[in-house]
């Protein structure tokens, strides 16, 4: 890592919400990653775990009440620290980013056309021919047919499909070099979602850009993922490259994550796997490990002191946060 | 079964937003017969006097209080001094359009940009601006109407003034409170993810979708100011003698009901046809403007 230095260097990211009534929100607790440049990393868990306040944290789009400390590292600058001015020349720019809900992320009143070419006015100082244009072949490019026609309508005029493509070939106009993707393909169905997710494959493959993909299905993430990071209330609880993440996790709530996709081969009469309880509500204080209380492997530390994130016994690229070994859980299973 | 072709045939060619909101304006039928009796209205009270071989200010002394009549060209009858009341009507209506457009556009500027900056930004902003507007509605405008009045003493630029600066509150309010509800949807984020700073996400994302609020309340708006007016002409601080305005006509026949109710019916049907027009226009306006509106 000394020499190859990663495109987006994350440490330490906290971010805390103030209520007006009450103890403040620790909505994400000292997560740390790096973003090597052309790599992709899933961040999975439940919703409330802090995935989504992660990068809203990245790119400052945190609500008013919200807190951000650690450092962000791009390109020797902090994102964090950074004030808007300076910000809005990287977001749209360098980093690009896709929301979870394209039936809401567009402006109703606009056509594509404005919206698009709004980017590259700002970031490019195009004339608005140029941007036209190139907003017509960024449309080609993720595959919206008869691009030239469409860009002049408006996005209710769009499927939900479509609309995401939309909001990828505005993200993708400036060429970013990291690409955020927040549940790109919660709100579609699924034969969409495969598109969608074969879309950006083919964009980090083709283009190089770094993805960093938000979601709570395992199954996108195998299918995009270099890495992985597990989140549980707001702190990371699992990181791994991907295959080793699947080949064998080693904390109990991934496996029960992964536990939790239901396969076609099950037996048509077997129950669903589930985990039970649920998540601590926001602003819990959580004295030992937060996944304790619905953990089957829990015993009385981890109810007591909060396990620290550790490199994963044996393997080199691995860190966990459990204080079970490794062992007792595999045997279990 | 012959072969399906997945291009879309009758696909309707894209057109400006503009273009696009004009011809569904025109397809709006009570809209569009609003907008057409709006010119008319207009153009009578500015073309119509030079017109008529009657005018504004001279008596006709033969025709003192003559009831609407055919023969004499006073359609609309005469006043008491015999001056004709359709000529009248018309050079009034100049003082009530001009006020009232004129008024509602200015209020409409300021309420508009007020509102979304305040609502928009948020916060300490957000309540100071507000405090302002609440200071503002604690102050009697006719007292700074009468203090304007006398210090630079009666012009019509003045009373548009003067109205302007107390009728853009309501509006303010109004758009904040859309603002607020508008900041915190999805597409504001991801404006701001592509780096647009706030000025052009006031400019280029919020005020549009507010257009049909502000349409709507401007609407709303033009009879107040008219009204405003013939207050303040009443107090002897708008127009006066021997000029006039609809407000002033409306005000003059009021009092004289039951001896000529000629004097309070013509510039009432004058005023109530324009505010039909104007809130017809409107509607017809909101509803060409929302492109999810087909």
């Amino acid at each position: 890592m000394a020499q190859n230095k990663a495109l987006l260097e994350v440490k330490d990211l906290s971010v805390r919400f103030a209520r007006r009534d009450g103890a403040p929100v620790d909505a994400v607790q000292r997560v740390s990653f790096s973003l090597d440049k052309g790599k992709t990393l899933g961040i999975v868990g439940e919703s409330g775990s802090g995935k989504s306040q992660t990068v809203m944290a990245l790119l400052g789009l945190l609500a008013k009440n919200g807190k951000v400390s650690g450092e962000a590292l791009y390109n020797d600058t902090n994102l964090l620290t950074m004030n808007d001015a300076a910000l809005n020349r990287i977001r749209g720019d360098r980093i690009g980013m896709i929301f979870q809900d394209p039936m809401t992320s567009l402006n109703p009143f606009l056509t594509i056309e404005r919206q698009m070419t709004e980017t590259l006015q700002l970031h490019r100082k195009l004339s608005r021919r140029e941007a036209k244009q190139r907003a017509i072949e960024t449309l080609e490019r993720v595959r919206i047919p008869d691009a030239a026609r469409r860009i002049g309508m408006y996005p209710h005029e769009f499927s939900g499909g479509m609309r995401q493509r939309v909001m990828i070939a505005m993200a993708l106009l400036s060429e970013p070099e990291i690409l955020i993707a927040d549940e790109p393909t919660t709100a579609l169905d699924v034969t969409v979602q495969a598109q969608i997710i074969e879309l950006l494959r083919e964009l980090n493959r083709e283009r190089g850009t770094a993805i960093i993909l938000i979601t709570h299905d395992m199954g996108v993430v195998a299918g995009l993922c270099d890495d992985v990071m597990v989140m549980y209330a707001g702190q990371t609880v699992e990181q791994a490259p991907a295959q080793q993440l699947f080949a064998a996790p080693t904390h109990p709530y991934t496996i029960g994550l992964l536990n939790a996709l239901p396969r076609l081969t099950d037996d048509d009469d077997q129950p669903l796997q589930t985990i039970p309880g649920n998540p601590p509500l926001p602003g819990m204080a959580t004295q030992g490990c937060a996944f304790a209380p619905r953990c089957t492997y829990a015993e009385e530390r981890c109810r007591t002191t909060r396990p620290a994130l550790e490199p994963t016994e044996g393997e080199a690229h691995a860190l966990r946060a459990c204080h079970r070994p490794v062992q007792a859980i595999a045997e279990v299973l | 079964m012959p072969p399906v072709s997945l291009t879309v045939v009758d696909a309707p060619p894209s057109r400006s937003p503009l273009a696009t909101a004009a011809r569904r304006f025109v397809r709006n039928r009570a809209a569009f017969v609003a907008l057409l009796l709006l010119v008319v209205i207009m153009l009578a009270c500015f073309v119509g006097p030079l017109l008529s071989s009657n005018n504004a200010i001279d008596s006709d002394w033969s025709a003192i209080s003559l009831a609407p009549t055919f023969d004499n060209m006073h359609w609309f009858g005469t006043d008491e001094l015999g001056r004709d009341l359709l000529v009248r009507t018309l050079v009034g209506g100049r003082v009530s359009l001009e006020v009232g457009l004129l008024g509602t556009l200015v209020s409409g500027l300021i309420g508009v940009a007020w509102g979304a900056t305040a609502g928009y930004l948020g916060g300490r902003v957000d309540a100071v601006m507000m405090r302002i507007v609440d200071m503002m509605y604690a102050i009697p405008y006719m007292l700074i109407a009468i203090l304007m009045m006398t210090l630079f003493g009666r012009a019509f630029y003045l009373v548009v003034l003067t109205i302007s600066a107390f009728s853009w509150l309501d509006m303010a309010r109004v758009v904040r409170g859309q603002t607020l509800s508008l900041r915190s949807r999805e597409f504001i984020d991801a404006a701001k993810a592509i780096g647009v700073d706030s000025r052009s996400i006031i400019t280029r994302h919020i005020v549009p979708n507010l257009i049909g609020v502000v349409v709507v309340y401007a609407t709303v708006t033009v009879p107040g100011i008219v009204l405003t007016e013939s207050v303040l002409s009443f107090l002897g601080l708008g127009v006066q003698e021997p000029m006039t305005s609809w407000g002033v006509l409306i005000q003059d026949g009021a009092q004289k009901l039951e001896s000529t109710p000629w004097l309070l019916l013509c510039p009432a049907l004058m005023l109530c046809a324009t505010l039909y027009a104007v809130s017809f226009v409107g509607d017809g306006l909101r509803d060409a403007l929302d492109p999810k509106d087909r």
